[in-house]
């Protein structure tokens, strides 16, 4: 399953390995990784493991999914991380009036904050890393204020059923992960909004000129993109049982940019790889996975991290034009 | 001050507009544009001064000033790169190795405190800047791939502790000594504005930064060296960063492996509210260092007025950004008109 591409079809003539590792590099490395703690790590070959990475994925994932959109249309959404911290505060504050107030709440937030993002973008021609900029910056400490920069303990069973229930034995995260990359995916390859967004990141004038929406189809982008931040943030609070605007989402945007860069999306926008994202993503997190449980120092996951990702980038250069 | 893209600025009112000179209009968004945050930036300075009897005091400004002057060193090379069109988001984690870097080998000799943090920072920008311009790397991608990997080294090198700094060592001058009544590390963030300022005006290679950042293709038809004036901004962001890390330990006496986080961020909000277009080709040192100034006086007035936690002062900062995000997006629309 790949995303939609603004150009189509494949490069012609090109076989070899090069062109197949682009495409396919991010499974390759999640494979070899898997095997490695197979043999390596202790314990590794459970269920108990599996989900855990899972369930630890999710809001990481959730992020993915709304950068990739952006991705596509040549934007970038730094804002995800605060966009989660402003969802997670606004959870506990009508939590009062009920469950379906409380979450319905924190949804609202995250798109208005992500139409806030779509506007400076699509009408005031903001380029979309200064405009998302503004609200790391500021949304975070909106967050800080609403809940008095203290940590808020959240009673209400359904929220925290959403981070720690599990029907049938599979965790709640996982499921509203799995559901929000089966949406994305019948947005960008069944709709014509899908469409849309490809070709606006493959040249906005054109698609400007073709009679696209292209302003109104970035405003739905970059709200989509928060309304999936606000649903990573009330998973995540609801994991933790508690809503913690200082610490939730710290630093989720560069993974998710990472996730969807190292899936085979390219900055350049044009083409999303959604498989890949969510590749990207599982690959991330089995770093992390297996630098913690071999107790190998963590700082070193980070530099490897690094690595990939210019790793991913090196090789999928020139594919532009493809 | 007549500087050279201030001129280039000025002709392309009229190239694009067709017919006669700029109109007043245009020439006072212009000048607005490029000189706004030195407005606001007295302005602020004239309300604090009436509202706050503790603002406008030797001691208090000096404290602001050298505050700012860790990050107003970052801003130089931020500029820099920015004008050129590309940006820089290893900036902070530069920093933060630098400061390791300068607290481990103190004990071996200082000067090398001071020297190495330059040159392995220095380095390090200069790795980046041949993946950006040799390998034609997105700027962003590669440096955010720095941010992580040199916040990784930062840490591993210090085992995740800060390094303590001797106090009796010299070193430990660079950060808390005095220099005709300044602090050290503001004397080096002047010197590198004056010097910077100097090398975008006046030198071959501050027009090649703007030619490039003005449209890189055209740049390189008339043969500017492109990749060489590209690798060269990222290496001297990389080694000012490294610099700033090194003053910062001595300030501290320790060297911090978490500092700096997020400071990319503010280095590139200081850098475009002092009017440097992020799409490059366009600004100024002395904007940025207004907005350096500015960000470091509005935190300390919210410090001033108490009441307002340490929360506030990102809202105010990201609602700043907006706004000056707007205005600018609006002059330089109705510049290009």
């Amino acid at each position: 399953m790949s995303g939609g591409t603004a150009a189509g079809g494949r490069s012609l003539g090109r076989a070899g390995v090069a062109p197949w590792l682009r495409d396919r590099g991010v499974y390759v490395a999640f494979v070899l990784l898997l095997v490695f703690n197979l043999i390596v790590t202790e314990n590794f070959a459970s269920i108990g493991t599996l989900t855990n990475l899972l369930v630890q994925v999710s809001p990481v994932l959730l992020v993915s999914l709304g950068l990739a959109l952006v991705i596509g249309t040549e934007g970038i959404d730094l804002s995800v991380g605060a966009i989660m911290a402003l969802a997670s505060a606004a959870l506990p504050l009508y939590l009062g009036y009920g469950w379906p107030v409380a979450i319905g709440l924190s949804l609202f937030v995250g798109i208005a904050a992500g139409l806030v993002n779509g506007s400076l973008v699509a009408f005031a021609g903001v380029q979309p890393i200064v405009a998302t900029l503004a609200l790391l910056v500021a949304g975070r400490g909106l967050a800080q204020i609403f809940t008095n920069g203290q940590l808020l303990i959240v009673t209400d069973p359904v929220v925290l059923a959403l981070g720690q229930a599990r029907p049938f034995g599979i965790p709640a995260p996982v499921i509203v992960a799995t559901v929000a990359v089966a949406v994305v995916a019948f947005l960008i390859r069944r709709t014509t909004f899908g469409r849309y967004v490809v070709a606006i990141g493959g040249n906005r004038s054109a698609s400007f000129l073709s009679g696209h929406p292209v302003r109104r189809t970035l405003l739905a982008v970059y709200a989509i993109s928060g309304l999936l931040a606000a649903v990573a943030g009330i998973v995540a609070t609801a994991r933790l049982g508690a809503s913690d605007p200082s610490n939730v989402g710290v630093l989720i945007e560069l993974s998710a940019i990472t996730a969807v860069v190292v899936g085979g999306t390219p900055l350049t926008g044009g083409r999303i790889r959604l498989a890949g994202t969510v590749m990207g993503a599982l690959l991330m997190q089995l770093i992390s996975t297996t630098f913690i449980s071999n107790n190998l120092p963590f700082t070193w996951a980070q530099v490897l991290t690094a690595g990939i990702i210019l790793i991913a980038v090196y090789v999928q250069k020139g594919r532009g034009a493809a | 001050m007549a500087t050279g893209q201030a001129r280039a600025a000025e002709e392309n009112v009229p190239a694009a507009g067709g017919r006669g000179g700029p109109s007043r209009r245009a020439r006072v968004f212009a000048v607005l544009q490029r000189r706004g945050a030195i407005v606001v930036l007295l302005l602020v300075v004239a309300v604090a001064s009436l509202r706050f009897d503790s603002f406008l005091t030797a001691r208090n400004l000096e404290n602001i000033v050298l505050q700012a002057s860790f990050l107003g060193l970052i801003a130089v090379g931020m500029t820099f790169v920015i004008i050129s069109g590309g940006i820089d988001l290893s900036v902070g984690s530069n920093l933060a190795l630098g400061g390791v870097l300068a607290a481990l080998v103190l004990p071996v000799a200082w000067p090398l405190a001071l020297l190495l943090p330059v040159v392995v920072c220095g380095l390090l920008g200069l790795g980046q800047g041949l993946l950006i311009a040799k390998a034609k790397m997105a700027p962003f991608i590669v440096t955010l791939a720095g941010l992580l990997g040199i916040r990784g080294l930062a840490l591993a090198l210090a085992d995740e502790q800060p390094v303590g700094v001797d106090n009796d060592s010299p070193f430990v001058w660079f950060g808390q000594g005095e220099i005709l009544g300044l602090t050290v590390p503001i004397v080096f963030m002047l010197a590198a504005f004056a010097v910077g300022e100097l090398v975008l005006i006046r030198t071959r290679y501050g027009q090649a930064i703007f030619a490039i950042g003005g449209n890189e293709e055209s740049a390189r038809l008339m043969g500017v060296p492109v990749d060489r004036t590209k690798v060269i901004a990222y290496a001297t962001s990389g080694a000012l960063a490294g610099l700033a890390g090194a003053l910062l330990a001595a300030q501290l006496a320790a060297g911090q492996p978490v500092a700096g986080a997020g400071w990319e961020l503010d280095a590139i909000s200081a850098v475009v509210v002092g009017g440097t277009l992020l799409t490059g080709g366009a600004g100024t040192l002395s904007g940025s260092l207004a907005g350096v100034l500015l960000l470091g006086i509005l935190q300390n007035l919210i410090n001033q007025l108490g009441t307002l936690g340490s929360y506030a002062q990102q809202l105010v900062s990201g609602v700043f950004l907006i706004a000056v995000v707007l205005v600018q997006a609006y002059l330089t629309r109705k510049q290009r008109l």
